[in-house]
């Protein structure tokens, strides 16, 4: 991480040195240029799973609502399942993508001791997950596209959460989400933790932002099971392929969006203004499809995954 | 209770004496009430006595009474005695649910291509051939098709045996294939789970067969066609997040282990013992996560008549 830091730094000199030289100076701008790139290509090269992992999950990474509030105008939060709580580590609500009215809804990590404890670390409960999905019934009731953020560890593993059917609800959405008749884009913003992440993440397009990853389960508690000790988490990453890099070759992301140079917890608001634009990009290529199209794409887009041997 | 008595004196007195105050027991331990004049009747060790009856007689895990093989056979490895059931194979499974236990298995020939090259201690391609050879399946699911009481029924049936039941690729693949062939057939489906929820060396593969599954199932539901999920011990993780819980009846084995968190994960967050009973059948039936707990004889005759409901009949 320092040393990638330090080669960061180098690029960011590099680039204003371009910036500042005069326009005559070709040659030396091409090849300040092409060292740019060599640079950015090896420290693409040096990062490794276990950094993103980190990065992920880095406390200054922006949340849920610190795109919201950059990203979208008029956000207007309702709580609540309407059955029995109102789950503090799902938002949801309300907001203008541009002109555009959607249904907005995600996990919320707090920032603080005290924040972390009021939104459980961004673990949702039962009522969690069951307020998201009243909250994609409006949305299909009047015709909003539903744009999901997913940002968990996973689901939360607690006896209050099992007796009200956390496995209950999370199979329920998965279900209901694959036929929701509006477009659904889900985008990764951080940790992208298992079934608690998925059971907000069946939409049309799926996007992970680079240095979020996804998986089904975390490093630590892969090591735990399968090398019986804490030590090998960073094996365990590497062998998850949990990387936003990863899981788009592999066919199953649609897109990286990419991130401020060094993170997104450098620069919140460019972080903010590149998945801006992708949000309007992917909303824009799903308008035009019926709600039969739509949800025959989305089905098949799940149908297709898997590999295996054997008749196809 | 008399043989006991007969054959172990000496043990049944040590019991008794447990009862008393540690001063008194020491005193009466050191005074002889019975001369022994015989050897004691020796009994076999534990071991040997496995070794005799093998093939014969079988313990039954919880009440630890004896059963002829054959009896515990006859009821579907249920204990006549206490009801406790025994965990069984996919094909065991099959053969109880089916007239006669016959049935036609299909897309057995899939297996896994071990699509991330998966290493932790030992190779993922390794512990696949272990328990190919182990489990004489190809995966940790059968597809079958048969009738119960007449009616044709596709059933896929988990495997436990096979890397914990735990659902790949294939067996996402199959369980959505299966689904298909009751859209396609107009047949009700049954999943009898039996997992520890996705496989971790298929990663973000075994994750996605969850939304897989269940959109095929949500096809299923508009159709109207019957599904029927039976849990099973263990079922965990993200099996039960996803098709295990989506029957039109969701029914359940007694004493099952059902939960989405594993116990002991649990108690690692929450740091606190779990209640007695907590994630058994009995519990989600309390909680009203269940519809029925059903004893394995009754499975038939419960969906049969389930079957007549939905019309299927």
């Amino acid at each position: 991480m320092k040393m990638m830091q330090d080669t960061d730094q180098e690029l960011q000199e590099l680039r204003r040195l371009v910036e500042q030289l005069p326009r005559e100076s070709a040659d030396e701008i091409s090849e300040l240029q092409q060292k740019i790139r060599d640079l950015e290509e090896s420290l693409k090269a040096r990062v490794t799973a276990w950094d993103r992992v980190q990065l992920s999950r880095h406390e200054s990474r922006p949340y849920t609502l610190d795109y919201v509030s950059r990203i979208f105008s008029g956000f207007r939060e309702i709580h609540g399942d309407r059955r029995y709580a109102d789950d503090k580590a799902i938002v949801g609500g309300m907001a203008y993508l541009d002109e555009q009215p959607v249904m907005l809804i995600g996990h919320q990590k707090g920032r603080n001791t005290k924040q972390r404890l009021y939104r459980n670390y961004g673990m949702p409960r039962p009522e969690g997950y069951r307020k998201a999905m009243r909250l994609m019934y409006m949305a299909e009731k009047f015709n909003r596209p539903v744009i999901c953020f997913i940002d968990t560890p996973g689901a939360y593993p607690g006896i209050g959460a099992e007796k009200r059917g956390q496995a209950q609800a999370i199979a329920e959405n998965l279900r209901s989400m694959s036929q929701i008749q509006v477009p659904i884009v889900v985008v990764v913003l951080g940790e992208g933790g298992s079934g608690g992440a998925l059971a907000i993440g069946v939409g049309d397009r799926v996007l992970m932002l680079e240095n979020s990853i996804y998986s089904v389960i975390s490093p630590e508690s892969c090591s735990a099971i399968l090398w019986k000790d804490q030590e090998h988490a960073r094996e365990a990453a590497d062998a998850l392929k949990l990387t936003a890099e990863h899981l788009h070759r592999l066919g199953v992301v649609d897109e990286v969006v990419k991130e401020p140079s060094g993170g997104a917890q450098d620069n919140w608001d460019e972080a903010a203004a590149l998945l801006k634009n992708a949000l309007i990009e992917n909303l824009n290529h799903l308008a035009d499809l019926s709600p039969e199209e739509l949800l025959e794409h989305r089905y098949q887009r799940f149908r297709r995954i898997g590999e295996y041997l054997g008749n196809s | 209770m008399a043989a006991a008595i007969i054959s172990a004196p000496g043990r049944l007195r040590a019991s008794r004496l447990k009862l008393l105050p540690s001063s008194l027991s020491s005193i009466m331990a050191r005074m002889a009430w019975f001369k022994r004049d015989k050897k004691a009747i020796q009994t076999p060790v534990d071991e040997e006595r496995t070794v005799r009856t093998e093939g014969l007689f079988t313990k039954c895990e919880d009440c630890k009474s004896v059963i002829w093989k054959k009896d515990l056979e006859a009821s579907f490895f249920v204990c006549p005695k206490c009801q406790y059931h025994f965990r069984i194979t996919a094909r065991q499974r099959l053969e109880v649910l089916f007239d006669d236990g016959n049935y036609e298995e299909f897309d057995a020939e899939l297996r896994s291509s071990d699509p991330l090259e998966f290493v932790d201690k030992k190779a993922y391609r390794s512990r696949l051939d272990s328990a190919v050879r182990s489990t004489g399946s190809n995966e940790a699911v059968v597809n079958a098709r048969g009738t119960l009481n007449g009616v044709p029924t596709i059933c896929s049936a988990m495997e436990y045996r096979f890397i914990g039941g735990s659902m790949g690729s294939v067996v996402g693949e199959k369980i959505t294939r299966a689904v298909e062939l009751a859209l396609e057939e107009n047949t009700p489906l049954i999943i009898v789970s039996a997992s520890g929820g996705a496989r971790m060396m298929e990663s973000f593969l075994s994750l996605m067969q969850m939304a897989k599954i269940s959109a095929a199932l949500a096809r299923l539901h508009k159709a109207r066609l019957p599904y029927v999920s039976i849990l099973t011990d263990p079922t965990t993780g993200g099996v039960t997040a996803s098709y295990a819980m989506l029957g039109d009846l969701n029914i359940a084995e007694p004493k099952a282990l059902i939960g989405f968190a594993g116990p002991r994960v649990i108690e690692q967050t929450i740091r606190q013992k779990l209640p007695e009973g907590f994630q058994r059948s009995e519990f989600l039936l309390e909680h009203g996560m269940l519809d029925a707990v059903v004893n394995r004889r009754e499975h038939r005759a419960f969906i049969y008549d389930w079957f007549d409901f939905m019309g299927v009949v």
